[in-house]
This record gives structure tokens, sequence and C-alpha cells, in this order.
């Protein structure tokens, strides 16, 4: 059965790092629906976070796969209780003060921030998980909306649980 | 020390001896560096890829890394086929590439190509230098990551101005790959599931591919205390000898009838080094529909489960756990199995068709009889290879040398010179078709400027075989662009040419001597056996079939 896995990955943080896992996704066919990354606490280390979906066979690769980079330190797929976050920057045309109002009232239901005001546009910053995202665009499409952009998912295990790294150690 | 004295230095301390290469323009540091340090044996080949190749012939004869050198750009690019092939087949490589300046690199410069870019997916891992004091390290991991977990090509891509730059660093002892740490020690609690399976399986089988290469000796031992039935891939051959009675031959498309019926009634696969290759499962949900439990072993986590669901996965090095494997085994009892097999193996004995015409099949089998199946047998790619796999009765691990997962024709000429480096007392036989030995044929010059004593068997039907023989099968004798006797060149003259020795054959009263004349001369010869033009290999399972769809005699022969 086909199912939605939010993934975390560690890497060393070198250049082409991203294009290898990319092109490794591409090659064999593993489907992305969203990709984000930054740095770390760690000094080198660099996080990605994917949504892929596949069955349990397809995770268990894209897994397998993505810890045979060399560069991949750690590869987490975040089954249990998840914090899951996406941020969006939507900006929407404006007319007049009726249509203002409207759109301030939206935005407040999904707690969503006005960033950015003028004469014909307002731009909208809203956090969430990538359904509620998902929601407070539909609500926006009746208006006329000029631009969006979102980060792609971010997530972490709630609790106590993180995704330790093994001690460096030297071999050979 | 500049760079380029740097890289030699840290080969010499992997302990390499030979690089296969070329020069050019953004690699001549390295080139100067290497005309001083006489150590370092340097065969020069007439194509990058024959470089290549010739370096994975060397890495599979000798189990070390292979090293191969190119220029940027055109050179480094034409390394991409023979860094496909050694992906593919796990063979041990470090590539090294000239790039240009650093300063030029992304301005589209002469002889540039991303070549880290492309290689990418073609490479276990790789490398851009951008900083002369890294190169040591760089250099060590490559050569640890290119030999250790399942092995492969490692790519270091060297910008010209660094290969001139002063160094000022130190050579590192150990290494540091966080990321990279595969596991050699088999769980011990899965070998002990793996070994009480077996012995209450009913029809168990082993299946070794070329990752038990090295595996050859405690697999041996674990064979002749079980008696377990025993099937090689392509890859395996030779792990163990061909001619011991529990060996049945090799699985897949063109494998034998008992080793596929074998896998298809088993209800235990003990797969040692394999990963299950469409070519030896064809349809993956008909394959081994008796199967109860399929016991893994592979170094390689993400060849376990990636094809066929394993209920005992075992990560872990082949020679490790066969040895535990070997420790704790018990002779099977198995006798009814054995009835059955034996009773395939009587009924189905491999076509070998002897009607008074030159084939391949026997060229192939004369050759086997005549060096005892000892010799290293190298392949091209085609319908020669198959045959050579089905007649050759390989006896010792390393000593079958052919494209698998790739098929990359025109592997044959440059790998048998790699294998011949690397084994320069053995009799080194490349058997070859026409087609496939076009491609790499300038690789000859190297034969001979070496004095390789390569024996070149070079089987000629005059066609693309395999392509035709699928045309037979299943494009109603359309024969579209296979047709090449009208325009092969003379090979004799050929080889000749190039100052190698050559004769032809054309009778097959004629074989036997011929096979004398070949194995007696002490230099390279070329031996050109011009076979019966039309022949298929069988048994055959077509593509996306099974071992219900296998084809056991030529269709046109069994309609006759």
């Amino acid at each position: 059965m086909k199912q939605r896995h939010l993934v975390s990955v560690l890497v060393e943080d070198h250049p082409r790092v991203l294009t290898r896992i990319t092109s490794m996704f591409a090659r064999r066919g593993f489907n992305i629906d969203s990709l984000a990354v930054g740095r770390t606490h760690l000094p080198g280390v660099s996080r990605i976070s994917f949504v892929v979906e596949g069955d349990d066979r397809t995770i268990e690769q894209v897994e397998k796969q993505l810890n045979r980079l060399v560069e991949v330190l750690k590869v987490v797929d975040h089954t249990g209780p998840r914090l899951e976050r996406e941020l969006a920057l939507v900006k929407v045309r404006v007319e007049g003060i009726e249509e203002r109002l409207e759109l301030k009232e939206i935005a407040d239901a999904f707690r969503a921030r006005i960033v950015d005001v003028a004469r014909h546009a307002l731009t909208f910053e809203v956090t969430g998980h990538p359904a509620k995202i998902d929601r407070f665009l539909e609500e926006l499409s009746n208006y006329g909306v000029l631009e969006t952009m979102r980060t792609g998912a971010v997530a972490m295990d709630r609790g106590e649980r993180v995704i330790k790294l093994k001690p460096r150690r030297e071999a050979v | 020390m500049t760079g380029a004295e740097v890289l030699l230095e840290a080969l010499v301390r992997e302990g390499v001896e030979v690089i296969f290469g070329h020069p050019g323009g953004a690699i001549m540091p390295v080139y100067d560096a290497l005309y001083r340090r006489r150590e370092l044996r340097h065969v020069l080949t007439r194509h990058e890829q024959g470089a290549g190749h010739a370096a994975a012939g060397y890495a599979r004869a000798s189990g070390r890394v292979g090293v191969v050198m190119a220029t940027s750009g055109p050179g480094a690019l034409n390394l991409t086929t023979a860094l496909a092939d050694a992906m593919m087949d796990a063979t041990p490589l470090v590539a090294i590439t000239g790039q240009v300046p650093t300063t030029a690199v992304g301005t589209d410069a002469f002889q540039e190509a991303d070549v880290t870019g492309v290689t990418m997916p073609i490479t276990k891992h790789n490398y851009l230098v951008a900083e002369v004091n890294d190169l040591p390290r760089i250099v060590k991991e490559a050569f640890y990551i290119a030999k250790t977990g399942r092995p492969g090509p490692v790519l270091i891509d060297l910008p010209k101005d660094v290969q001139n730059d002063e160094f000022t660093g130190g050579f590192p002892e150990a290494i540091d790959l966080p990321g990279y740490r595969p596991t050699y020690k088999g769980h011990p609690r899965q070998i002990e599931r793996a070994l009480a399976a077996l012995s209450k399986a009913r029809r168990p089988v082993l299946m070794v591919g070329g990752g038990a290469q090295h595996a050859a000796e405690p697999i041996r031992r674990f064979v002749e205390t079980t008696g377990i039935p025993t099937i090689a891939t392509l890859q395996g051959l030779g792990v163990v000898p061909a001619d011991d009675p529990r060996f049945l031959g090799m699985p897949g498309m063109h494998g034998t009838v008992a080793a596929n019926r074998a896998i298809h009634e088993a209800d235990l696969i003990l797969g040692i080094g394999l990963r299950f290759d469409d070519r030896v499962t064809g349809d993956v949900e008909r394959f081994a529909p008796n199967l109860k439990t399929l016991i893994h072993v592979n170094i390689e986590p993400a060849e376990i489960g990636k094809v066929i669901e394993a209920q005992i996965p075992v990560v872990g090095d082949a020679a490790w756990v066969a040895e535990r494997l070997a420790e704790g085994a018990r002779p099977l009892e198995i006798a009814d199995w054995w009835q059955q097999i034996r009773r395939w193996q009587e009924e189905n004995p491999l076509p070998f068709p002897d009607d008074g015409e030159l084939r391949s099949q026997a060229v192939i089998r004369a050759f086997g009889r005549a060096t005892g199946g000892e010799a290293v047998v190298v392949t091209g790619v085609g319908q020669h290879q198959m045959f050579a796999a089905q007649f050759y009765p390989v006896k010792k691990p390393r000593s079958f040398i052919s494209s698998g997962g790739l098929g990359t024709m025109g592997f044959g000429l440059p790998a048998a010179i790699g294998a011949q480096v690397a084994r320069p007392e053995e009799t080194v036989i490349l058997f070859d078709g026409d087609g496939s030995f076009q491609m790499t044929l300038q690789e000859l010059a190297t034969i001979k400027k070496f004095n390789l004593p390569v024996k070149i068997v070079l089987l000629n039907n005059g066609f693309l075989g395999m392509v035709r023989q699928w045309q037979d099968l299943f494009y109603e004798d359309r024969y579209s662009e296979v047709f090449l006797d009208d325009s092969n060149p003379d090979f004799t003259k050929l080889a000749e040419a190039y100052g190698i020795p050559a004769f032809a054959v054309e009778r097959r009263e004629e074989l036997e001597e011929a096979v004398r004349r070949v194995l007696a001369e002490e230099g390279p010869v070329l031996a050109e056996f011009r076979v019966k033009p039309e022949e298929g290999v069988y048994p055959m399972i077509p593509a996306g079939g099974s071992a219900e769809d296998m084809i056991t005699k030529p269709p046109k022969e069994a309609r006759a």
C-alpha cells in the first residue's frame, strides 16, 4: 500500500551532495513530493527532509539506496508521532477595502500573517502542516493569487527521540 | 612535492604496481612525474575505454584494485562505459582523470567536461580535487571505497593546476568516512537461522555470484559437506569447479535446464554474492514459485530485498559468512531431490550439435579440454560469451572474466590485456565474436607493444549473432542490420598488420590441430574460427519469461 513518508537525511555538507541524492532518486524512479534542506547545529552536517510516496518495499529501497551514498550519515523515516511543518509565501491581488477585509479574515483563520502590503497586493506568510497550507491556498484560489512559494515539509520526531549520529571513529 | 608527485606517492603507498591509461593535455603533469617514477608500470592503451576495461580485467583476475588514468573531457568521457561496466559487475577501480585548471572550470574551456557530474550515477563515489593537500586523503579514501563493501569504481578528477601546486600537507594513516561503514561480519543469529532452515529444506539449492569469487575456498568446503546442488551465475563461474558433481551450471536466460528447473522447484535458495539480475530471474513474479526461504547473503544491504524478498537476509562479506556456514554445515539428506535433478540433467544436456560443421560450441569445448579448464577465460559480449559460459569448464575462481550487468561489447580484448598483466604466467584465452571484437580492436597494438601472450580465439560468424537470434525468434526472421560478413576485415591480415601471428580455421577437422597450435604459441596469437553463420544459443528463456517458457532446442531444428 502506498503511503506518504517523511524521511530525514543527515549528510556531510559537501559540494554536490544534494545532486547525488536527487540524481539517485531520479535514476531509480523514486518520486519526491517535496524536499527541504538546511544546516544543522553540527558543524559540517546538513539535514534534508523529503516527502516521498511509496509502499513499504519502495521506502525500504529509498532508505537503503540513500545509505549507500558515501556522504549520507543517517537516514530516518519518521513513522511515529512527529512534527511536520512547511512555510509558504503567497501574494494575492487585492481590489478595494472589502476584499482586503475578507482576505484578512481568511488569513486569521489559518494564522497566516500579512508580511507585505502594497496598493494592489497582499503577501501572506503561513506555516503549518502541508495539508493546512493546501487548504489555505484553496481558500485563496477564489481570489487573484499572483505568486506562491512553498518550502517543502520539514519534520522532527515528537518527544525525546532524536536522530543521533554515531561518534566519529577512525577505521582502517 | 607537486600534486602530481603526491598522487603517484599515494598510489605507491596503496601498493599500486600498474596503471592502465592514455595521456593528454590536462593530465600531463602526472605523466611527467610518472616518467621519473619507474616503479610504477604504465600500460599505454590506444583508447581510454580500452584502459578502463583493461584495469577491470586486471582487478578481476587479481582481486586487487585496478587503476586507470585519462585526460580531461574526451579522455574521461571515453572511460564512462568502462566505469558503468565496473559499477554493474562490482569491479574495484580507481580512475584518475585530468581536469582543466580550477580557474577555468565552468567556462567551457578546451577539453572541459563535467566529469564528476557525468560519472556520478556510474561510480560508487567520485571526487573533484580542489586543494592539493587533500589529495593523499582522497586517494586513500578512493581505494578504500573501491575495494570494500560492494566493490566498484571511484573517480578522482584532478585539475591541472592542482597537479602543479606545491604540497605542504601530510599523508594520513587512517580513514574517517562516517557515512561509509560496510558490514563484514554477518549477524550470528541470522547465520544460525540459515543453517537451521537449510537442515529442514527438502529441495535446497546454492546460488553463487560474482561477490563470491573471493570466497571460493569456504564455499567449496560448504558444498563438500552439505552436498547441496550448486548453481553459479555468469559472474560466479569458477567459485565451484565446473567438474564438481554438485555443480548444475548457470541459471537464467541461457542457463542449463537442470539449474533452471532446480530453482523453479526449490523450497530454499541460499544465494551468496549475487543480486538476482533480470537475466537470472526472468519474470520476478514467476521466479522460483515454490520458494519458501531465500537466504540472501550480500555485503550491500540495498541488494537484499531489491528484487526478491529474503526471509533470511544476511548482510555481510561472502567469505566471512561462507566460513561460518561451512563450519556449521551438516550433510543434507536430499537423495530424492538429487534423483530428480539427475533426471533433468540426463534428459537435457546442453545442446551440442555436432554435424561436421565448425561451430562455436565445439571450439570452446576443445579449448576447455586442452587446458583442463585451467586457463583464464575472458569474453566479449554476445553468443560466443554464452557459449563460453556453457562449454568452458572453469576450474578456478577469478578465471572467467566477462561483462555481465552492462553487457559491454568490446569488453573482451582490453579485459584480456588486464588479465594477462595480472597473471603473466597463466594462459589467458579471449573468446570473442567478430562484432564484439571490432568495438575495441585497436588494443591489438597494446598486445603487441607489451608482447602479452593472449590467445585470441575469434569466433567469426559474420553476424551480430545474438541480435540475429532474437530476430529469428521474436521478429519473424527480419534480419535488420546484423549482417557483418560482407564488410568484415580479413582478421588474420589485420592481426598480422599489428605484428601478431594469426591463422584462420574453416573446417571442423582442423579444430584439434588449431587448438594445439594456439596453445603452443609463446606470444600472442589470433586464431579466427569461421563458424557456422546461423547458430542459436540454447536453452533460452525469453526476456521476461520463466523456467516454464524455456526453449531447450533451436526451434528451426526442432521443426526440421
